[in-house]
C-alpha cells in the first residue's frame, strides 16, 4: 500500500490532472474546427521552454513558463502572418510554423545537452510519469511540484471556463455576431491559445507533449460523437480525459504482469492509446455518429 | 419609438472605403437609407454587400469614411442593433439547441460573466414562437432545415429587441414556408417602427418584398424605390462589370 501512495498515486494524480486539463481546453479547439492548432502550440512552445530553461538553469521555473507563453504567441502570430502573406490554407500555415519552431527547439536542446544540463528530447516527448514520486506520502505539502503546477493551471482554467461560459460559447460558435454585440471573440481565442500553452508546459514534464496533443483532441472529439449538448460535451470530455489517464496507467502497470511478461509499458503511451480507443468506440457506437457523418459535407467555414 | 427615431437615417455611410488584403472592396460609398420601410442591398457576388454591414459594425478595416447607425457611431449603439450573419458563417453541427442560439441575442443585455436567468430563456422561447419554431426549441441546430436555421437566426435578432436589424441574406436557400414566415415577421417589425436592412440575392423578389433598394458593386450604383433603382441599365452596369448576368435579366 505504501508503494501505491509513494509511486502510483502521485503519477495517477499528475496524469489525471494533465489529461483533464488538456481535454477541457481541447474542446475550444475541436469546436472551432482548429484541432491542429493544439498540435501546433504543443510543439511550438518547445523553443520557449528550452530557452527559459537555458536562461534559468532549472526545470519548472517561471522563466520556462514565460518562454512557453511567448513562444505560443509568436507561433499564433506567425501562423496568421503566413496565412495572410502566403494565402495558404490554415492547416498548411500551422504545419509550416510549428515544425520550424519545434526544429529550433530540438536544436536548442542539443546545445543544452552539450552543456550537461538535465533536459532531453525523450523527456519532452514522453514525459517522466514514473519519476513523479511522493516519498513523504501522508504529507500533503510534500506532493511533487508537477502535481501542484498542474492543479494550479487546472483550477485557473476551470474557473475561466466557468465564469466566461457564455462568452466563450458565443465566440467559438459565431465570432462575427459576438463582435457585433461588443464581446471580444479575438481575446477569447487568444486566451485559449495562452491556456493551451500553459497546459502544455505544465503537463510536458509529467506526461510529455505526445500525450498533451492526444488529450487536447481525443476526449473532446469522442464527446462530440456522444452528445449534442454543450455543457455535457465539456464535462464529458474532461471525464473521458481523466478516465483515459486512470485506465491507461492501470493498463501500463498491470497488463504485463497479467500476461506474465517481464517487460513494462510506457504509461503516457498507454493513456494516449486508451483515448484513441475511446474515439474509435465513439465513431463506431456513439449516438451522434450518423448526424456527424451526414452533416460533414456542409461544415466548411467561409 | 416611431416618430422620434424616424427623423434620422438609421443607416448612413459617407465616403466609406474598405479594403481586404490590399484590394478595395467598397470605394467611396455614400448611402443614406430612409427611416421607413424595408430596405434591400443587392449586387453581384463579391460586390461588398456583406463588407458594408461588417464595416458598419466595426468588423471590417475601414480605410476612410464612416458609417452612422441610428444617427450615432456604432460603438454607442451596439445594443440597439441586431446583426444576422450569413447562415454559412457558422458551424451548424455545433452542440447547441435552437433555444441556446436564440438566447445568444440576450448576451449583450445580460453582460459579461453573468448567467442567463429564467426570464431570459422565456424571452428566447417567445422569440422562437414568433418565427414559428416554438416546438423545435430543444432541437440541435444541425437537425433543422436550412429555412428553420435561418429562422433561428432571426429569432436571435428578435430576442435582442433591437431598433435596427442588419440581415445578411435572410432569404438565401430556404423553403417557401420559411420565406413567408420571415417576411411576416419583418413586416411586423417594420410596423413596430424598427428599421430593417437586408442583403438580398434574388432580383426577382426585390420589388415584391422591399420598399427601398440599393444596387451595390464596390460603389453605390443606384439607391431608391425598387422600380427606379433596379432599372435595366443600372443592373447591366452593376452585373456586367463582374462578368455575371443578373438573374432577372437572364430569365427574360
Amino acid at each position: 500500500m505504501n508503494h501505491f501512495w509513494q509511486v502510483d498515486f502521485p503519477a495517477l494524480l499528475a496524469a489525471g490532472l494533465a489529461s483533464g486539463l488538456c481535454a477541457l481546453l481541447g474542446n475550444f479547439l475541436v469546436l472551432r474546427r482548429e484541432s491542429l492548432l493544439g498540435d501546433a502550440i504543443a510543439h511550438a512552445v518547445l523553443p520557449g521552454i528550452v530557452g527559459g530553461f537555458l536562461l534559468a538553469g532549472a526545470l519548472a521555473s517561471p522563466a520556462m513558463l514565460a518562454g512557453a507563453l511567448a513562444a505560443a504567441l509568436v507561433a499564433a502570430g506567425a501562423i496568421q502572418l503566413v496565412r495572410r502573406l502566403g494565402r495558404i490554407e490554415p492547416g498548411a500555415a500551422m504545419g509550416a510554423v510549428f515544425t520550424v519552431m519545434f526544429a529550433a527547439g530540438v536544436f536548442m536542446l542539443e546545445q543544452a545537452a552539450g552543456r550537461n544540463l538535465h533536459i532531453d528530447a525523450d523527456c519532452v516527448l514522453y514525459g517522466q510519469l514514473e519519476d513523479i514520486l511522493w516519498l513523504d506520502a501522508p504529507d500533503i505539502g510534500a506532493l511533487p511540484r508537477e502535481v501542484w503546477t498542474l492543479a494550479g493551471v487546472f483550477a485557473v482554467a476551470a474557473a475561466a471556463v466557468f465564469l466566461l461560459a457564455k462568452e466563450i460559447r458565443l465566440a467559438v460558435f459565431d465570432p462575427a455576431f459576438a463582435a457585433a454585440l461588443g464581446f471580444r471573440p479575438g481575446l477569447v481565442h487568444l486566451g485559449v491559445v495562452l491556456f493551451v500553452a500553459a497546459a502544455s508546459i505544465a503537463s510536458f514534464e509529467a506526461v510529455g507533449s505526445i500525450l498533451v496533443i492526444a488529450m487536447l483532441i481525443c476526449p473532446p472529439a469522442a464527446a462530440r460523437l456522444m452528445t449534442d449538448d454543450y455543457r455535457t460535451q465539456i464535462l464529458l470530455s474532461v471525464a473521458l480525459g481523466i478516465g483515459s489517464a486512470f485506465a491507461g496507467y492501470g493498463l501500463a502497470g498491470f497488463a504485463p504482469a497479467l500476461l506474465g511478461a517481464s517487460w513494462s509499458l510506457n504509461a503516457a503511451g498507454c493513456i494516449a492509446a486508451v483515448s484513441g480507443a475511446i474515439v474509435a468506440a465513439g465513431a463506431l457506437f456513439g449516438p451522434r455518429r450518423h448526424s456527424v457523418a451526414a452533416g460533414a459535407p456542409s461544415l466548411g467555414r467561409t | 419609438m416611431t416618430a422620434d427615431t424616424s427623423a434620422a437615417s438609421p443607416f448612413e455611410a459617407s465616403g466609406l472605403t474598405v479594403a481586404w488584403g490590399g484590394r478595395p472592396v467598397l470605394w467611396n460609398v455614400d448611402l443614406r437609407l430612409p427611416a421607413r420601410g424595408l430596405a434591400a442591398v443587392v449586387g453581384p457576388n463579391g460586390a461588398g454587400k456583406s463588407t458594408l454591414f461588417k464595416a458598419a459594425l466595426g468588423l471590417a478595416p475601414v480605410l476612410t469614411g464612416q458609417v452612422r447607425l441610428l444617427g450615432e457611431p456604432v460603438a454607442r449603439v451596439r445594443r440597439r442593433i441586431a446583426y444576422m450573419p450569413q447562415r454559412n458563417s457558422v458551424d451548424w453541427d455545433f452542440p447547441v439547441s435552437a433555444r441556446d442560439v436564440t438566447a445568444m441575442g440576450l448576451y449583450g443585455r445580460v453582460g459579461w460573466f453573468r448567467r442567463l436567468r429564467r426570464r431570459d430563456l422565456e424571452a428566447a422561447d417567445a422569440a422562437l414562437d414568433r418565427v414559428g419554431l416554438g416546438n423545435y426549441r430543444h432541437r440541435q441546430i444541425g437537425q433543422l432545415s436550412g429555412g428553420q436555421q435561418q429562422r433561428v437566426f432571426l429569432a436571435r435578432a428578435l430576442a435582442q429587441q433591437a431598433e435596427l436589424l442588419l440581415l445578411d441574406e435572410p432569404f438565401s436557400g430556404i423553403d417557401t414556408a420559411s420565406e413567408a414566415a420571415i417576411l411576416d415577421v419583418l413586416g411586423e417589425l417594420e410596423g413596430e417602427g424598427r428599421h430593417i436592412v437586408c442583403i438580398h440575392h434574388d432580383l426577382r423578389t426585390v420589388a415584391a418584398y422591399f420598399d427601398h433598394a440599393t444596387v451595390l458593386n464596390a460603389v453605390v450604383m443606384a439607391s431608391g424605390p425598387p422600380a427606379e433603382a433596379l432599372a435595366e441599365d443600372t443592373l447591366r452596369r452593376a452585373y456586367d462589370a463582374s462578368g455575371l448576368k443578373p438573374r432577372a435579366l437572364a430569365a427574360e
